[in-house]
């Protein structure tokens, strides 16, 4: 199934849709949540669907860049920065293993 | 403090004396404090305090406030109810045994307990004139750009602002004056195109005569029956004050509940991405690799509100789906932009009830998230807009506390709080 054609499908969200997604998310369920977030996901995106509906609009986006000069400020101190951390080594943040 | 309406109790003291000397404020919990335990309303952030002040903090010690408390709050400000904080709800002061409204109900609860003089909150999507309507106070949604987002912890960043609740309308607008103006630590603030007004609480003077107010029919449409006579009675006591009512339609708020969420949820996904145990949150003893133990912490960290809206707006931005449901809510989001411009060619404010439904019974609504998020009908398109919005007590029924919601031009706070000032 293409990407399109599933997308023209989604309101049937299985348990297996959950994991994966929450895979991408880097969040772990548990399987009642898997369970539950399949048949809450399923009424959500069919009530999305209503935004095929929305007709074409010029959107006259007013935007404009936001530039300072970019000048030395004074900062958190590195002690004030690691505070929060449950975890430091020298001075540094220490996180798991990459791979 | 009996409604739980705080989190952290605190004595923060002023820095300087101005116009809030001797009053006392009380601070949504997701807004930075230094020094002072900033949680979100989450176990990700039990522990976290902050470094440094938010800029409406700063400027409230400034002007000679107290900061007495962070309030509770919805998780990161995701909910309609602030029953999914991992502190437990609170409980509304002026409708016992019912939801103070959401995410800041903490904060509304606060001020309408009497706990705090004033109070701060943050709006996404109704979330300072949601609790306002269901506790009977005022809270005032600005502009989007008015007031510095620096030190908020973001949850979705286009949409949300800080903004003020009091018991009524001119103390709020006082709090405004204060918060309010640019800032060059947040490049999302901008002064009103006819530079900061010398005074929005001077515009609650109550003179509402020859005011042309609009009446959106479809956010009439589904209101409960109690909340729709209480804000006709209220309309009524305008028009009595030299007030013009009209009709207007807005087709596009028929979709801006969809469009608001899957903005809101796309943007959460990615903002959320931070919360990943390392620079803050709480310890895990899982094994594994990075992914693996990002994960662990996040399962551990974020309540269950918060995973639906990640892995939603995950799903949202995912490849295959992202022209269908991202691209299409910012087409929406300008249509109803387009919608509010065409309205405020005939009409100087536009009013509804600002919920639709008197306030929830506690547990009520938990179960089913998607009535949940269309309890926010009224609210979500001033976010999606941009535009200044007040929540002004408009009466009582037998479930609770009724708003009358001020929609106004962006940047047009001082006549939203003229109009509301005749009221409240």
């Amino acid at each position: 199934m293409t990407a399109d054609e599933d997308a023209g499908d989604s309101a049937t969200v299985d348990e297996a849709e959950v994991r994966h997604v929450a895979s991408l998310a880097r969040v772990n369920l548990d399987e009642a949540e898997v369970e539950r977030f399949a048949g809450q996901f399923a009424d959500i995106l069919e009530y999305f669907e209503a935004l095929d509906d929305v007709p074409d609009v010029d959107a006259d986006a007013e935007l404009a860049n936001v530039m300072r000069p970019d000048e030395v400020r004074e900062g958190l101190t590195q002690e004030e920065a690691l505070r929060n951390a449950p975890e430091t080594e020298d001075g540094r943040f220490k996180g798991p293993r990459v791979s | 403090m009996s409604h739980d309406a705080f989190i952290t109790d605190a004595e923060i003291e002023p820095t300087g004396s101005g116009p809030l000397d001797g009053r006392t404020v009380a601070v949504k919990d997701n807004i930075s404090t230094a020094g002072v335990r900033t949680t979100c309303g989450s176990a990700m952030l039990e522990e976290y305090v902050p470094p440094y002040d938010a800029t409406v903090v700063e400027r409230l010690k400034e002007a000679g406030a107290t900061v007495v408390g962070k309030t509770n709050m919805d998780e990161f400000g995701m909910g309609t109810t602030t029953e999914t904080s991992a502190f437990g709800p609170t409980e509304n002061p002026a409708a016992e045994g019912r939801v103070p409204g959401g995410s800041s109900g903490g904060s509304a609860a606060a001020v309408a307990a009497g706990d705090a003089d004033l109070a701060l909150g943050s709006d996404t999507g109704g979330s300072v004139r949601c609790p306002a309507a269901f506790c009977g106070v005022v809270g005032i949604k600005p502009t989007y750009g008015l007031v510095s987002r620096y030190g908020l912890v973001a949850y979705a960043n286009s949409l949300e602002q800080i903004g003020p609740l009091a018991p009524t309308v001119e103390e709020a607008a006082e709090l405004l004056d204060v918060i309010a103006g640019d800032d060059d630590r947040d490049a999302t603030t901008r002064e009103p195109p006819e530079g900061l007004p010398e005074s929005y609480a001077d515009a609650a003077d109550g003179d509402v005569e020859g005011l042309t107010v609009g009446v959106p029919t479809e956010l009439l449409e589904g209101a409960d029956e109690g909340v729709r006579e209480t804000f006709e009675a209220a309309l009524e006591d305008l028009r009595d004050q030299g007030v013009t009512t009209e009709e207007v339609s807005l087709p596009s708020v028929e979709t801006a509940v969809q469009a608001y969420y899957v903005i809101a949820m796309s943007e959460a996904s990615s903002n959320l991405a931070r919360f990943d145990g390392v620079r803050y949150g709480p310890a895990t003893e899982a094994e594994g690799d990075w992914n693996e133990a990002f994960a662990a912490v996040r399962e551990a960290g974020f309540g269950e509100e918060v995973k639906r809206r990640i892995l939603l707006g995950t799903y949202a931005l995912s490849a295959g789906y992202h022209d269908k449901y991202y691209k299409q809510a910012q087409d929406a989001r300008a249509w109803v932009e387009q919608d509010f411009d065409s309205a405020f060619e005939s009409v100087d404010v536009l009013a509804s009830p600002t919920m639709p439904v008197p306030p929830f019974e506690m547990g009520e609504s938990l179960a089913d998230p998607l009535q949940m998020y269309l309890a926010d009908a009224n609210t979500v398109p001033v976010n999606l807009a941009n535009l200044p919005a007040v929540s002004v007590p408009a009466g009582e029924t037998d479930e609770g506390p009724v708003g009358l919601q001020l929609v106004g031009p962006a940047f047009g706070e001082e006549t939203i709080i003229r109009a509301g000032s005749a009221l409240a």
